[in-house]
């Protein structure tokens, strides 16, 4: 009778036990990179932050930073969904393999794989649209530069870059006819030593605006030590190098995103689905405009900004030729996201008017 | 006051007990050290050593330490063979990188073609790609006298811009929306190197780390170029006298460990990896240099070496995502490993003696 009692008691307080247990929702993070890196990992542990914040006890999320891309993310990647995970981010495009392999072993488990194209019924792609933010930041380095010249450190000929550079490009010379890209390959992410070089051949090349599609500070420190140069934060706002050289910067902010993610796996209502989205919906943020930018400049970039947010105007509005002069799109046209090598996620060519090539 | 004296022989016991000693005295250290970050030391520590091994996932853990520490163990032992005759190749890296190019690109060449000659001809290739890039220091230094190390380093960062050029050019795969890397070898039935046995990770790259653990112990015990690598090690003059060709040996050493780097590669690109891309490498060339030095340039004591790097690796991944550990913590844990057998390595050569005062006149 007693014994009895007691196993009875001991099953309740079980019960009650994965009660609070499937309460709480389990989320993991894998980041390629640091999460100091002050760049890309930075903004998406911040974004693990907003879904602690968020939630509180009812969630708990664990974390692997500089996880090399290969066979080391899948078995981060499985040794997540072992501990229990019911829904992880993957946050680099190299994880896209890894995410499907692991996905089908945890049809249980929710993943979701930042940057990538490879989508399946536990797998969700979700990115922003980057490229509204350049088209800001070409506004203003159009307006800003005395000598003409802008340049602009890629990291690799990929079509995200490539739609930066475009964007860029064609908003620095709507209000500046004159204006010439000059564009360096770092192939790299994250190096300090190199954006620091590539930054200084520019501005030696006569750039007085830098503009970077990688990680790191190098860059802004570069600027600032050569003086007459202004740039623009890259994914994180660095706004300590404001108010200049630093006159504005591009914020990926993934914390709505990873919140709202959340919430629809403890709702169970959560979907795989193909996310896209840029500043109105808030996953692209606008850093502030500092008052290195004369005011006029600074309220046509927030009016572009928030044509950009409201779906008034589209960062690609024909006509637009390509870089060889054939037609891209036509008068009033705009660019698709997906038509393949036309389409906005393929772009891997230039537009007309610069003088570079994409190397291969 | 410690004084240290030289032994007039080094010390046998110390040799092998330096290794264990170190791995222990690396334990107390990284306890510390995580003390100080705040987490418990002792369930740091276990669950760095000994939850991969025992712990209730296990049965996943272990046999991705064969996945972590085959291309360690086949990169150390190719390594180990220079190390010991005082030819230093540091750029195994860079071997790895353009034999995994070779190989992928063995089978990029003729996809889709299905045929079981595919994955033989890769094997080949990556070994003949390390090869190849490792004869480019050989040759320089017999020719010209050039340093081995500071060239073969320098042609890792040539092979990492070859790597991100085939990535983004002439290996893009034409079916990856203009994304950058290669087909994933793990979808190409011919050219995969799969599993031998399911679930126990166990493939191609794995039972050649074992056959190189086994040819290299032969060969150092039995055959004549291994004694000539033991001479040269031991007493460069006593091997001139023996009729060494020390050209000869650098081109053998330099061409033997490029050829286990390109194959671990080649392995690793049709296996684990996958696929070409720009961040294939994560730094399997520059570990196995520990692991050669941890295993005393042993056969055997490379396999133990390497077994226990993936170890740390695997526990550490694991200390990370439980714990919330730094995984620069985790890097410094491995820094100490070195640090503390290089430091207890001493005690093989020397003897700690208490000195006497001495009396001045």
């Amino acid at each position: 009778m007693k014994l009895k009692s007691i196993l009875a008691s001991a099953a309740l307080a079980m019960t009650a036990a994965t009660g609070t247990l499937a309460e709480t929702t389990k989320v993991g993070f894998v980041y390629v990179g640091p999460v100091g890196d002050g760049g890309w990992t930075y903004e998406h542990d911040k974004g693990r932050e907003a879904v602690v914040a968020a939630f509180g006890d009812k969630v708990e999320t664990m974390y692997v930073e500089s996880v090399p891309e290969g066979p080391d993310a899948e078995r981060v990647m499985t040794d997540m969904a072992l501990k229990g995970a019911d829904l992880i981010f993957t946050t680099s495009f190299g994880y896209m393999d890894q995410t499907i392999n692991v996905a089908a072993k945890f049809p249980n488990v929710k993943f979701e794989h930042a940057t990538g194209y490879k989508q399946s019924d536990n797998v969700s792609i979700y990115s922003a649209r980057f490229y509204e933010g350049r088209a800001v930041q070409g506004h203003i380095a159009g307006h800003m530069t005395k000598s003409n010249i802008v340049g602009y450190i890629g990291s690799f000929p990929i079509p995200e870059v490539i739609r930066g550079i475009n964007a860029a490009y064609i908003h620095a010379k709507a209000v500046n006819p004159d204006v010439q890209f000059k564009i360096i390959w770092a192939y790299t992410w994250f190096d300090p030593t190199k954006e620091a070089d590539a930054a200084k051949v520019l501005i030696e090349q006569g750039a007085d605006v830098v503009l970077q599609h990688t990680d790191s500070t190098a860059p802004q420190a570069a600027a600032q030590a050569a003086g007459n140069v202004i740039t623009f934060g890259q994914a994180s706002d660095m706004a300590a190098y404001g108010p200049k050289p630093r006159v504005s910067s591009i914020i990926d902010n993934w914390g709505p995103y990873y919140i709202a993610r959340t919430q629809a796996v403890m709702d169970g209502t959560w979907a795989s689905t193909s996310t896209w989205d840029g500043i109105g919906a808030g996953m692209v943020g606008i850093g502030e405009i500092t008052s290195a930018v004369p005011a006029d400049v600074k309220a046509s970039a927030e009016a572009l900004r928030d044509s950009l947010a409201d779906g008034s105007y589209h960062a690609f509005t024909g006509p637009l030729n390509k870089q060889d002069g054939s037609v891209w799109l036509k008068a009033g046209e705009t660019a698709a996201d997906y038509a393949g090598p036309e389409g906005l996620a393929e772009m891997g060519f230039y537009l007309e008017g610069i003088d570079s090539e994409v190397p291969n | 006051m410690l004084r240290l004296e030289k032994r007039p022989n080094p010390s046998q016991a110390w040799g092998y007990l330096a290794p264990i000693l170190a791995v222990i005295t690396t334990m107390i250290g990284g306890g510390v050290m995580f003390a100080l970050l705040g987490k418990d030391p002792f369930e740091a520590i276990r669950t760095i050593f000994y939850d991969p091994l025992f712990s209730e996932f296990a049965w996943y853990y272990r046999p991705q330490l064969l996945i972590k520490g085959a291309p360690l163990i086949l990169i150390a032992i190719g390594l180990s063979m220079g190390f010991r005759a005082g030819i230093w190749n540091i750029g195994a890296e860079g071997q790895y990188i353009i034999g995994a190019i070779c190989g992928a690109g063995a089978a990029l060449s003729v996809y889709p073609l299905d045929s079981v000659f595919i994955f033989p001809v890769m094997i080949l290739f990556g070994a003949i790609g390390g090869f190849a890039w490792a004869m480019i220091p050989a040759i320089l230094k017999t020719k010209f006298g050039t340093n081995e190390i500071l060239v073969s380093l320098m042609l890792v960062y040539v092979a990492e811009q070859l790597l991100a050029s085939m990535s983004l050019g002439l290996m893009k795969n034409p079916e990856g929306f203009g994304f950058p890397g290669s087909r994933n070898l793990q979808q190409y039935a011919s050219a995969h190197n799969a599993e031998l046995w399911t679930g126990t990770a166990i493939h191609m790259g794995v039972v050649f780390a074992l056959i190189s653990v086994i040819f290299a112990y032969i060969m150092l015990a039995r055959h004549q170029m291994g004694f000539h690598i033991r001479l040269t090690g031991e007493s460069p003059k006593a091997a001139k006298f023996a009729g060494v060709n020390p050209n000869k040996l650098v081109i053998y050493c330099l061409g033997f460990s490029g050829a286990l780097a390109g194959l671990a590669g080649m392995f690793e690109v049709a296996g684990p990896s996958g696929q070409i891309s720009i961040d294939f490498n994560v730094g399997y060339g520059f570990t196995a240099i520990i692991v050669a030095f941890l295993g005393r340039l042993n056969p055997f004591g490379i396999m133990l070496a390497g077994l226990l790097m993936a170890l740390t690796y695997i526990g550490g991944e694991i200390a990370q995502s439980s714990l919330g550990l730094p995984s620069a913590a985790i890097q410094a844990l491995q820094g100490m490993l070195l640090f503390f057998l290089l430091a207890l390595d001493m005690l093989t050569n020397f003897k700690i003696k208490l000195a006497k005062a001495e009396v001045r006149i």
